[in-house]
Order: structure tokens, then sequence, then C-alpha cells
């Protein structure tokens, strides 16, 4: 027979220890429930309703693949969503390119005079607001449109390549600060040329870095509205600036069925990077 | 200049400069030293005292500011790391992550375009020599940090340096496999007859290793000496204090004959023992004691002995031995370690006046 | 003897010096693509932008290569059109009034619900974090039209709220909500709240909960250790989530255009205004100036108090 008086204390301690945790804040898990809540709920009604059978986005009548047909089938549709993979492709291709090669320029050796303004230049899309540098763009390719006469796609993604550098350079830098500097010292030690350490060393290890970057970059191009809505001519359109365009008519269940669309890629492109980037214990 | 030809090092001169203006940092300041064929040669030291930098000046990632480097009487001042018949075990061992451990092993060879039997037949050897046969394609991040120690090890080793540059390769092992390494680089430089320079800022692992050993601090080399040279006749307070435990007792020089000096202790009798080269013949000087030297007294000192008198403060049992701490009559610190066996001495209590006899031999006169 | 020491001692320095300033000009080269290419279309636009601020605007579009203050001197006053008195420009005061205002809501509003979350995620066992710390990161990369077409949904006459609400029973009539302040409000709030979690939690992954326990060691409630131990120490973290999160408020232009609508405009909108309809671009030069100027002294309030690093986005 336990003795009830002590097996009454014991309970009594242990659970005030396990009331008492040091790290618990009273109402903040209420709070940060509450807040992942609303980062999700609104896109839920909107996920949901791009598969209605009707034409109401708040009237469900039923399951169907309706506004994705009527998506797939948009003539103008596949005309601003190849025009966004083209520039998202040329864009993030470039900017991850010179990322790398400032990345490497930035992070191999000691530091040396000039690397902060080389930071503040590269970040500086990060810093001025979208529509500054929108409103400046539009401003100096007219100079240059007047000049040359050139009104192609190439101002699009010469300004799409220009706001993704940062975001393709930030985790090639992580990947190549987070690199032991002695490698490259250790291939040298071992007879590799600098190409040789470079290649065999340097450039594998920097890799998952590069993938990375150049999804950022390309996501970021993919979802840029403001700097691309000022900046395209007329019949430029990408997916974005056709979505806004069409938010501000009539909404239909088919601008559900694309946000929907550009949401999965986004989250499966994200899920790479994630597993890409995440460290190995 | 040099008669470089039987050693495998020779630093002449060396200085190297870190910064400029107010940010100058002095790294090494005219530092000469002299490595044989097939030693065992550490760099011991604290940390920031340049022994590293010495290293890294001998495999190339640093150039000297002043002086020159010859290898086997080579000068090798203007060759990049990749020309340097030299290897190094990096402090983080700096395995390639991306490789397996036969990758990494047989990196060096594969870079000198050695062909591929013999880089495999190589790295087999070098597997064997480290008995890590077993792990030769896992990756490097799967093995423990002793096996990592290895894989460095080899992988250094594999293009058959002519010099080895090891730069504190244990510091981030446990005790127990720390001294398990120190017995297998000992073996490993048997075997291979490769002349290693071995940094290191722990005393004892200098001590139990090296044929010979420098002892560096703020940029210069203070003593190279056998360790029982470095051990027994420190030449400098700061030597005697980095190596091992030391008393140091002020004295006043007598008189001097053939390099022999009669010192009186200020805490004592009189004793004798040799001057080093260039010093004043007169005056105070500091001399060293070991702790374990001394002998508590209880009848006459012997002939070659003498003795000090003070009182004990403290004592501080270890197991195999016991330490007392003590003031001598002159005021000065002294601590007396003494090995615990059954030969029945009566062992003095705390608080208790005491007699300490010392060897004259043990005493060492030091340059400051 | 000393004569040709001395040679090969310079010898030595001058080809280490030669070495390091290899090493930089490769270090440029490295970075000069990228460098180039900003300038040209980033940072150069904006000196180009500058100057435009001090030219006349032209009759249809683009503007007169003739030197003005005006745009500076519209920026804030205004001048009858009759009789030339100056007085202060009331729309446009009243827009950059809204702009600050919600802007410092919003950042208010984003670290009320943010700083709980980042607690919460940094006192998760340390291999759930990473998972806690994506669900934050998938909304933050999610484009922001999206996500301002998520809350215009919600919100619309014959959205899901008001249509939930009248099927209940509880109002007779939809509520207007889109095209409010308030509605641009949720907006911003809802689509800069990463923003807010991810530095918060960046500095709150750094604190040691010893300290919390030393607190509550040494007798402070927990209102107490949250305001004497654990905020003094996450500062750093509250600084850079609310610069984040203010600095693309203030500029925010797709938010205030989709859910404040025409009449509720933003600093955003209206620096586009005068690029479109307003035909002044020497104006919307001056104003995007203006607000770069707020932009740059809310990021060395930023850069003082937390140092270099950290990105924004929007």
């Amino acid at each position: 027979m336990a003795d009830p008086l002590s097996t009454g204390v014991g309970g009594a301690g242990e659970r005030r220890a396990k009331r008492f945790s040091v790290q618990t804040m009273p109402g903040f898990t209420i709070m940060a429930a509450l807040c992942f809540i609303a980062l999700y709920a609104p896109l839920f009604p909107m996920v949901f309703y791009s598969f209605n059978a009707g034409e109401s986005i708040a009237v469900w009548q039923g399951f169907s693949w309706r506004w994705y047909e009527s998506a797939w089938g948009n003539e103008l549709v596949k005309d601003v969503t190849i025009r966004s993979l083209v520039v998202a492709c040329f864009a993030s291709a470039i900017a991850t390119t010179l990322a790398t090669l400032a990345a490497l320029g930035t992070t191999r050796t000691e530091a040396f005079k000039g690397q902060t303004f080389i930071y503040v230049i590269i970040n500086q899309p990060l810093m001025v607001p979208e529509i500054v540098t929108g409103v400046a763009l539009l401003v100096f390719f007219a100079m240059i449109k007047v000049a040359t006469g050139y009104t192609g796609l190439a101002y699009l993604i010469a300004a799409h390549t220009a706001f993704c550098i940062p975001f393709a350079y930030l985790p090639i830098r992580a990947r190549l600060e987070g690199m032991d500097k002695t490698l490259e010292a250790a291939a040298a030690d071992l007879y590799a040329t600098p190409f040789q350490a470079f290649r065999r060393i340097t450039l594998p290890l920097m890799a998952p870095g590069i993938v990375a970057g150049a999804m950022l970059a390309f996501v970021i191009s993919l979802d840029d509205v403001v700097i691309t809505e000022l900046v395209k001519a007329a019949g430029q359109d990408t997916l974005p600036t056709y979505m806004l365009g069409q938010l501000r008519r009539a909404i239909t269940p088919e601008i559900n069925a694309i946000s929907t669309a550009l949401l999965a890629i986004t989250v499966v492109l994200l899920t790479a990077i994630f597993f890409l980037t995440r460290k190995k214990e | 200049m040099t008669d470089s030809a039987d050693n495998a090092v020779d630093v002449v001169g060396v200085s190297k400069i870190f910064g400029s203006g107010d940010q100058e940092v002095r790294a090494l300041d005219d530092v000469s030293v002299s490595i044989r064929q097939n030693e065992f040669f550490t760099l011991l030291g604290p940390s920031g005292c340049g022994k590293t930098t010495l290293l890294r000046l001998l495999a190339g990632f640093e150039h000297p500011t002043r002086g020159q480097i010859f290898l086997n009487g080579k000068d090798i001042a203007g060759l990049p790391p990749n020309r340097r018949p030299v290897n190094t075990v990096f402090q983080s061992y700096a395995l390639f992550p991306h490789l397996t451990v036969g990758q990494n092993i047989g990196f060096g060879l594969e870079m000198l375009g050695k062909p591929k039997d013999e880089v495999e037949d190589t790295v087999d050897r070098m597997l064997k020599l480290v008995r890590m046969e077993a792990l030769k394609k896992r990756r490097t991040s799967q093995i423990s940090g002793g096996q990592q120690q290895r894989v460095a090890l080899a992988r250094a080793l594999a293009p058959h340096p002519e010099v080895l540059l090891l730069d504190e390769p244990l510091s981030a092992l446990d005790f127990k496999l720390r001294k398990e390494m120190q017995l297998e680089l000992k073996r490993l430089q048997n075997e291979t007859g490769i002349t290693f320079i071995f940094v290191t800022h722990d005393q004892e692992e200098a001590l139990t290793m090296s044929d010979r050993v420098a002892v560096m601090r703020d940029g210069n080399i203070l003593q190279v000496g056998s360790p029982r040279d470095i051990y027994d006749r420190p030449a400098e307070r700061f030597v005697a204090d980095f190596i091992g435990d030391s008393n140091f007792l002020r004295a006043v020089i007598k008189d001097v004959s053939g390099g022999r000096a009669r010192l009186a202790l200020d805490a004592g009798m009189e004793t004798e023992a040799e001057l080093p080269d260039g010093m004043a013949e007169s005056g105070a000087v500091t001399v060293v004691v070991r702790p374990e030297q001394a002998r508590f007294l209880d009848g006459e000192p012997g002939a070659r002995e003498t003795v000090l008198e003070g009182r004990v403060e403290t004592v501080v049992y270890f197991g195999t031995d016991t330490h007392y701490h003590m003031t001598l009559s002159s005021g000065e610190r002294f601590i007396a370690r003494i090995q615990n066996d059954d030969r029945g001495e009566r062992a003095p209590e705390q608080g208790s006046a005491v007699r300490v006899a010392i060897p004259t031999r043990a005493v060492q006169v030091l340059k400051d | 003897m000393t004569g040709t020491d001395d040679i090969r001692q310079d010898a030595g320095g001058r080809a280490e010096a030669e070495a390091a300033r290899r090493r930089v000009r490769v270090n440029w080269l490295l970075s000069a693509p990228a460098l180039v290419w900003l300038a040209f279309a980033a940072s150069g636009p904006l000196l180009i932008m500058a100057v435009y601020s001090f030219l006349t605007p032209g009759d249809y579009v683009g503007v007169i290569w003739d030197f003005s203050t005006e745009a500076w001197f519209q920026v804030l006053f205004s001048r009858d059109i009759f009789d030339q008195t100056v007085s202060l420009a009331d729309a446009h005061l009243t827009i950059f009034w809204r702009s600050l205002s919600l802007s410092m809501l919003t950042t208010l509003s984003t670290l009320v619900l943010g700083f709980p979350t980042a607690y919460f995620i940094a006192t998760r066992p340390r291999d759930q974090r990473p998972l806690w710390l994506f669900l934050v990161t998938i909304p933050f990369w999610t484009n922001l039209l999206i996500r301002t077409f998520a809350i215009m949904e919600l919100i619309r006459n014959e959205g899901l709220i008001n249509s939930v609400l009248l099927k209940f029973g509880l109002i007779d009539q939809p509520i207007q909500m889109l095209f409010t302040d308030g509605a641009t409000l949720v907006g911003m709030a809802y689509v800069y709240l990463p923003l807010m979690v991810l530095p918060l939690y960046a500095s709150m992954e750094r604190l040691d909960f010893k300290l919390v326990e030393a607190g509550y060691d040494l007798y402070a409630t927990r209102f107490q250790v949250l305001r004497k131990v654990i905020f003094p120490l996450v500062k750093p973290g509250v600084i850079a989530g609310s610069i984040l999160v203010f600095i693309p408020s203030l500029g925010a232009y797709v938010t205030p255009r989709l859910l404040g609508g025409g009449r509720n405009m933003m600093m955003g909108n209206f620096i586009e205004l005068q690029f479109g309809a307003g035909r002044n671009w020497p104006l919307g030069a001056a104003l995007s100036i203006t607000l770069l100027f707020v932009v740059m002294a809310a990021l060395i309030v930023y850069v003082r108090n937390v140092g270099k690093g950290g990105a924004g986005h929007g």
C-alpha cells in the first residue's frame, strides 16, 4: 500500500514542476498559433474556390477543374506566362552568374578596402523601395528608348537581373563564408594549381549555394509586380502584371486557379531550397 | 652564407610583418633556425608567438617580409604552395567534405599527375600505414575525429613530401586519443623517415615527441634544444615558466671562475651554478629550481646540496605526489613536489617550519 | 653585406605587397560585372531621377530640360491657380500622413503578433525550429499579389466574411471593408508579418535561457523577466524587424492599390500617379527622392543599432 500522503505530495510536486517552465510565457503560444493561422488562413479560400464549378468566388457550387482548364486555354494567360518564364530564366541565370563571381570576390581573401561599398551596391535593391527603383528605371529606360529606338524585352530582363542579384548573392555568400578557407589552402598544399583548386574543391562545395541562389532569383523574378508594371512596354505584361490588371475587373475563379498554381510552384521551389541548404549534422 | 646541404630546412633572418602603420604586427622578428634531416622538430610557444606563422611561411601560404627560407639547400621564397615539396596537416584537418577518405588521400598524387594505379597503390599503402583500410569509401563527415586526424596525416604523407608540417594537429582530440596519436605520430615519423615540423602550445606534447624543440615568444625563438636541455637547462625565465613548474629564487653572484659562479641565495646558503654565456659576472640574478628537485631535510645536507628554510603554508595531495607550498625565510614562495612513496619519511604539516635541500646541479641561472 | 640584405628585404616586402594588391585586384574584377550591372539598372537611374526632380514637366510625358525647383516646392506646397497664393498642399500632407501612420501601425501590429511567434519558435526543440521557420518563410516568398488577393477575396462586399455574416443573419447589409485604410493596414500587416518574425527569431535564437533562469532565481515575475531580461536582450531583433517592416510599408504600392483603392493612396501610389495620369515626372522624382531619404534615415538607425546584414523584400 502506498502512503497516500507521500503520493499526494509527489503528485503535487510533479504537477508544479511541469507547470513552471522557464521557457513559457503566458499567452505567447496562443498568439503564435494565431499568427500561424493568420499566415495561412487567407490562402485557403483562395485555393478552395479555384476548384469551384460556379462563377462565384464566394458561393461553392461543386468541385471542378474548369478554371484551371480555362486558364490553360486562355491564349493571353499562356502568352504572359511564357513571357514571365523567359524573363525569369534569363534574369536568374545572369543574376546567379554575376552573384557567384561577386561572392567569390568578397569572401575568399582577407577583408579589403571597398568591400563595404561592394556590399552596399549589391544589396541596394533590397534597401531602396521598389516603387522608387521602378520609376527611376522608367525614367532611365525612357531616355534609352528615345536614343536607340529599341523597345524589346531586354529592359525587363535588365531590371529583373538587377534586383535578383542580391537574392542570388546572399545564399552563395553564406555558403562560401561557411566554407573552411583552409580547404583551398589544403588543395594548394597538395599541389593543386589555383584553377584546379577552384574546379575540384571550391566549385563543388559552393554548388548547393548557387542552386539555392538561382532558385530564389527565379522566384523573385517570377513574383515581381511593381518594377515590371513600371518598366514594361505596352503588350509586355508578365503573369503578375496581367493578374494585377484582372484584379481591377470582375474577378472569376480563373484568377484563383492561376494564383494557386503560382503558389504551388513557389512552395515546391522553396521546399527544394529548404532541403538543399539544410545543414547536415 | 649557409651550409644547408645537411639540413632539411634553413630559416635565415626571417621577419614577417602583418598590416602597416599603427596596425603593424610583427609576427616573426628576425628568426633563424635550422632543422635537420629526418628530425622531429617542434615549435613550442603560447598562442600569438609566431609558431604558426613560421609554419605557414614554410608551406608557402604567407611570404616573409624579410629573410630567406631554404628547403634542402634550395631557396623556396618564390614558389607557391602547390610547387613546394612540403605538405601540411592542418589544425582543422581541412578534409574535403565532398570527397571520400580514399579520394582525399589520393588528391595530392592526382594533382601531381601520377598514373591512376600508382595513386591507388599509394592510397592503399597509406590507409594501411594509418590503419584505416576499412574506411576508404567513407565520406569524411562519417568518421570520428581521431579517424579524420589519421586521414589528414595519410593525405599529407601520400605524396611523400620532403618535410611534413603539422599545425597543432592533436588539439581537437580528447585526452586519451591525444596520447594515442602522440605515439602514432612518433611511429609514422620513424617509419617514413620524413622530417616532421610540429607546432604546439602543449609543453608535454613537445617534450614527449620531439627530437628537438624551439621555444618561441613574441616572434622570437628563445631557445632550441633537446627536450631534456630545455627542461633541465632553461635559458630564460619564460622558458622555465612555460615548460613545467618552476620556483624562481633571487641570488647574488659572489665570484666567478671558469664559467661557474658562486651564488648567495636570498633564502639560504650559498650554492654554485653555471653562468650562461654573455652574462654580467656580478650583481643580482634569478635562479630556477624545479619543484621535484627539492627534498625535506631531517639531518645534515649532502656535499652537493644547498639548504633553504621556510614554513609550510598549504599541503595539496595529488595522488602520486604531494605539493608543499612554502614561504621561505626571504619571503619568496617555494613549491616542493614530493613523491608519495612509503619510505616512511616524516611528512611536514601545515604551519610547520622546514628545511629543504636542493642538489647544486638543479640550480639554473636565468638570463633575465 | 648589409647592402644586399637591404635589397633582399625590400624585394621580400615588395613581393608581399604586390601579392596583396593582386588579390584585391582579382576581388574587384570578380565583383565588377555585378557592380556594373547594378550601376546600370539600379543605382545609376536613381541619380538620373535626382536630376529629373530639378526639371520642368513636359506637356504630355517626360520632362523639358529647364532647371526648376518647382517640383520640390510642390512636394509640400501648392499655389492657387488664380491669385498665386501659397498654401500647404493638404492633399499631399494627407497622403504623407496616411503613409506614415499606416506604416507605423503595420509595424506595431506585426510586432505584437510576431514577438510571441518568434519566441515560440525559438523555444521549440532545436530540430523542430527549421520546420517552424520554414512555415513562416513560405508566405514570405509567396507572391505579394497573391497574398493581397487572398485578403481581398476575404473582405470584399461579396467576399467570404460578408457572405458568412449575411448568411447567419448577423448583418443585413455587407460591411464595406475593402477600399478603406483599415483594409490597407490589415493587408500590409499580413504581407509583412514574416519580415518581423524572421529577424526577431534570429536574435531570440541566440538568447541564453540560463539568463532567464537567473532572472527567475532572483525573484523576478514572468512579466519582469520578459521586460527586464528578455526584451533588452532581443532589442536588436526588435529594431531590425521593425525597420524591415517599416521600410517596405512606407513604399508599398500593390497592397494599398488593391485594398485601399484609388482614394486611399499611399506614397507609392502617389509617386506612380505622377508618372501616369498625373504627368508630372519632376514631382514624381522629387517625391521618390524624399521617400528614399526617409528610408535611408531608417536604415541608418538600423545599422547603428543592429549592424550589417539582414535583408528586406517587397
